[in-house]
Parts: C-alpha cells; structure tokens; sequence
C-alpha cells in the first residue's frame, strides 16, 4: 500500500499508468495480440525519433521554458548534412558536425534571446521557427536549385545512425536509449539537475541561490535544438536523402509526451522517465491503432482524451505528493 | 551599547532613480544579537531600503559599513557573500522541490568523483532537517517532503535556517509575517527570537506594529523615505508608533482613531485635517 502511495507521488505515476491504461484498451477493443504489439518496429522506431527530441525539450520545460523552433530544426538538420555531404561532397563527418553546429547555434540565439529580454519563450521559438523555416528553404533553392537533396553516407555513418537492427528497427532506438539514460542521470543524480529545478520553480530565487540560470537556460536551448538537428540527421542517413518540409508535427507530438509524462508546464516539477513513458505512450496510441480493429481515425481522439485523463491525474498525484510526506505519522483527528 | 561596532551601518545614505528621490540621508545601526524593526507603511521607501542593503540596487549618496568598513555590492552575491540574506515575504523557495533538494540549491552537496558526481540526497536531508529542528520547527522530520506542502510560517522558518546555515551575519526579514495568520506569524516570531539569539543582526520590515513590538529592540519609522523616528524598546507606545506610521506625528486627537480607520480603509491613513 505504502509503495503504491509512493509511486503515485513521483511525476511519472500518470504516464506509466496512461501507458498500460492504453495498452488494455487497444488489447480489450482492439482486439491487439501482445506478442504481435511488443514485436512491431513501427511504433519503437516513431517513439525513438520523437524521443530523442522530447527529452531536452521536457528538460527545458522543467527549467520553465518551451522551444518549438525544434519543428524547423529537423528538417533543417536533415537539409544541412544532405547539403554539405551530399551536395557538395564532403566528408560526412563535416557534415555531422556542420548539423550539430547548426543546432548549437540555433540553440544559443533562442537561449540569449530568452534570457536578455523579458519575451516568452514561446513567442521567441515561434519566431526562430519561422526564420529556420524560412532559411531551410530558400537556402536550399539557392544553394542547389531544389527541395530534396540526396545523400549517400559511409558504411561506418550508416551503421551509427542510419540503419535497421534485425531488418525493422532503426539505430535511433539504442541512441535514444543511451541520451535518455544520460539525461536521467544528469537531471536526477546531479547538481546540475537541481539547478533546473529550482529555476523552473522560481528563477529569481534561484538566481539569488547561486544558480547560474543564463548559462543554464541557453545550455539547455542548444541542447534541444541539437537534439532536433541530430534527429533530423540520423533521417536523412537513415533515407538517403533529405526534404525541407515535415518536422512540424514534432512540435505537438513533443509537447504531449512531455505533458503526459507528468512535466508541469509552468515549470519546476517532472522527470525524465515521465517523458520517456508519455513518448511510449504517444507512440503506442499514434502508431500502436494499426494493429487493431479501430479506423485509425480515431487516434487523434484517443490521443486528446489521453491527454486529458493524464493531465487529470497528474494534477492528483501532484496535490498527494504535495501532501505530507512517507514517513510522517498522522494521527486521525 | 554604543561603544560596539555595529555589523551593518548606514550613513546619510540616499537613493535616487533619476530625478525622483526615493531615500533621504538615511542613517541605521545594528548590532549584533539585535532586532531593528523597520516600520512604514505602503510606498514608505522601505523596499528600496532592503533593496539598497541587498546589493539590488547601490546608493546614490552616502555609505554602508560593515563592522566598521564601509563595502560596495555592484551585485546582490556581493552582498550575500558578505553574509547579508534576504528573506521574502514567500519564503523563496521552490514549492515543487523536496526540502532538501530546495535547502541546497545552488550549493548542493555532492559525492564521488569526477563525471559521477552526484547529488547526495541523504546528507542534504539529514543537514537540512537538523537546520530547521535547530530553530524549534520539530515537525520537519522528513527531507523529501516537498516544501510547497509546509505552511506558510515553516516555509519561511526553513528560509530563516537556510540562511543562518549559508552564514548569514545580516538577516533581512522582508514582510515575513503579513502574508501568515496569527498563529503562524507568532511561529516566525519565535524564529527571530532564536536568530537574535545566536547573534544575527536582524533587519525586520513590517507594517504590523504588534509583530515589531513582539521582536524589536529598535525602531525605525520610514515616511515618505526618510526616517521620521529613531527609538528603542519601550520609548513608545504601540499608538504613538502607529500614529507615526501613518504621518500623523502630533495629532494627539486623531490617535485613538488612527488605527481603527487604517483597518477599515485597508491600511490608509486619513486625510490630513484642514
């Protein structure tokens, strides 16, 4: 009983809970073989790609900020390394570290611009969303007269970043899994991860703590648009070529796995494997209706009820874990 | 009394933004083990006071001194380096952070080496825990309780500790008790009491005149950012201070009345007789 309140306390209580909720409705009234689920690439591939993003960006949003340039900076990662490498020729680790700058600096922009002036970072990201947009596309009209722009990449390149693991599942899963672990120890093990806490519970306060909040928040703006760009890089590997549309359906998809994993949109409060279960659980929903009988167009209103439900709970377990604490003996009165 | 340096002193200390004078030649001194109660009312001048303490902003005129040398605070660390703290009428802490984690931000504790270095969640409970006890608030037991589920007086009696842990010297007190009810405000009260005790100088803003009685060894009323009355412990009575609150230094007619129309009028004074 103890364990249970225990575990309902914790940010990530409403995503893990929303993950098997979801599974059983599918398995139920779907008609969904487990073995057939749990085998399938399509959906670990879609919760990999959609991963990598939506935990610097859930990170960020525990440190009280948003940044949804990251649905320009996919494309924009995929164009830079097809430009540079496949374009133009270069070696492709020029183009891999061209990409990773361009995240960077994207990143460093949005991250100065948030913390110089008093604009939200929203309004902010919306603007540097557009501009990407913007110079992905007539960039690449320029530099190579057209929209798509193919890429042939090295064995050892591939190998890392573009290809399939027992014919189905992309790499991506397994630097997913590496970047979700290392974030998870940085965030909840480490100083650092204390910092982005108290910043996105209050950043004055924390300033006067000693925490430096300009240099943690745009860190963690490069982080996210790196993460993007990295993303976006491993598609064009992984496809051998890149476009300059798509990515834009990242902003929401990102933005609902964080919240279903139990991040507060205001700030100070979640957790990394919150974000991991909300990314699983978004993808089981999106990806997972495929496999049973349900229309598939009806997986956008599973999709909002979900978030409903789970932005309900979470707001239960958080007023629980406001309450007092385990270990706390109270008297009935 | 008088032949001991005082921590902290201002000298003819002005402040101006601008055109606009905010604070006029104001001179303080408190020593340590002592509680300077800080009064005024609304727009007094008593947030650019705390302000200009706090290395917020820096004085236009004149000098601080602490122990007897005077210092400049370009920053407010400068300042909390120099062991001033300032607590705010919330607490300033992280309502969504565990005690522990709240207590050490900025200077968390941490063990191992290297890239391993990781947050030791044990010894920060257990130092913060004991910080706050040490201030009688015995029902903080538990580290990982999130401070957002504390009352308003323990939330501001662990900020009290934090600061008095980290070395504070000069505690800046800033409204601690006008957000809190009566039971409460006696609970931060009583954690003056013990910060006075351990030789803290303390710097308490208030407008509630029964608060600054409880605690105070020395008043300040600030009118219309200048000192109007400088006095100690039992110079005067509770209606002559609050009468001096609101501006009204000799009308000796409108005493009695003062406060109840302060209380009805949302902490207006009257209009001046013609």
């Amino acid at each position: 009983m103890n364990t249970i309140r225990q575990f309902l306390r914790r940010p990530e209580a409403a995503s893990v809970i929303s993950l098997v909720g979801i599974i059983a409705f599918y398995v139920i009234f779907g008609g969904v073989e487990l073995g057939t689920l749990f085998g399938a690439a399509s959906w670990v591939n879609f919760a990999a790609n959609l991963g990598i993003v939506a935990v610097p960006v859930g990170i960020l949003m525990i440190g009280g900020y948003i940044d949804i340039s990251i649905g320009a900076m996919i494309p924009a990662g995929s164009m830079t390394i097809a430009i540079l490498s496949g374009y133009y020729g270069l070696p492709i680790w020029v183009g891999i570290l061209g990409t990773l700058a361009l995240g960077a600096v994207v990143g460093l922009v949005n991250g100065i611009l948030t913390t110089r002036t008093t604009v939200p970072s929203l309004i902010i990201t919306l603007a540097t969303l557009v501009v990407m947009q913007g110079i992905v596309l007539s960039g690449a009209k320029l530099l190579t007269g057209a929209a798509s722009v193919s890429l042939t990449s090295p064995e050892w390149a591939k190998a890392m970043f573009g290809s399939l693991i027992g014919s189905s599942h992309q790499v991506v899963i397994l630097w997913w899994l590496v970047l979700t672990a290392i974030f998870a120890f940085v965030i909840h093990k480490t100083r650092y991860g204390n910092w982005v806490y108290a910043m996105g519970g209050d950043i004055v306060s924390a300033r006067n703590a000693g925490v430096p909040t300009a240099k943690l928040t745009i860190a963690l703006f490069m982080l996210s648009a790196m993460s993007a760009a990295f993303v976006g890089m491993c598609g064009a590997i992984q496809f051998n070529s890149a476009q300059v549309s798509g990515g834009m359906g990242y902003i929401f998809n990102t933005i609902v796995s964080i919240v279903v994993g139990g991040v507060l949109l205001t700030g100070g409060f979640g957790s990394v494997v919150g974000i991991f279960f909300g990314t699983l659980t978004f993808a089981v929903v999106s990806q997972g209706i495929y496999f049973t009988d349900i229309d598939r167009n009806w997986s956008s209103l599973i999709i909002g009820v979900m978030l409903l439900v789970a932005v309900a709970m979470n707001e239960s377990f958080r007023k629980l874990a406001l309450r007092a604490g385990p270990k706390r003996k109270r008297q009935a009165t | 009394m008088s032949d001991k340096t005082p921590i902290i002193e201002l000298r003819k200390v002005d402040k101006s933004f601008g055109p606009i004078d905010v604070l006029h030649e104001i001179s303080l001194k408190v020593h340590e083990g002592e509680v300077l109660c800080l009064l005024g009312d609304n727009g007094a001048g008593k947030s650019t006071l705390i302000k200009t303490l706090a290395g917020v902003h820096a004085p236009t005129r004149g000098e601080i001194l602490m122990d007897g040398n005077p210092v400049s605070f370009a920053r407010p660390k400068d300042a909390q380096e120099a062991g001033i703290a300032t607590v705010h009428q919330f607490g300033g802490t992280f309502p969504l952070m565990s005690i522990g984690r709240s207590f050490f931000a900025g200077v968390e504790p941490t063990k191992g080496f290297g890239p391993f270095r990781v947050y030791d969640r044990k010894k920060a409970n257990e130092i913060a825990v004991k910080a706050v006890q040490d201030f009688g608030i015995t029902r903080i037991d538990d580290g990982d309780r999130l401070v957002g589920g504390l009352s308003g007086g323990e939330r501001q009696s662990l900020a009290i500790a934090r600061a008095v842990h980290f070395g504070a010297r000069v505690l800046i007190l800033d409204e601690p008790t006008a957000a809190l009810g009566v039971k409460q405000a006696a609970h931060v009260l009583r954690i003056v009491n013990e910060a006075k005790r351990r030789g803290l100088a303390v710097i308490f803003i208030t407008h509630q005149v029964m608060h600054a009685m409880a605690v105070g060894d020395h008043f300040a009323v600030l009118i219309r950012g200048a000192i109007a009355a400088d006095f100690r412990k039992g110079e005067k009575s509770r209606e002559e201070i609050a009468d001096l609150m609101a501006g009204g230094e000799s009308m000796a007619d409108l005493e009695a009345n003062i406060e109840g129309y302060m209380e009805t009028h949302e902490g207006h004074p009257p209009a001046p007789a013609r």
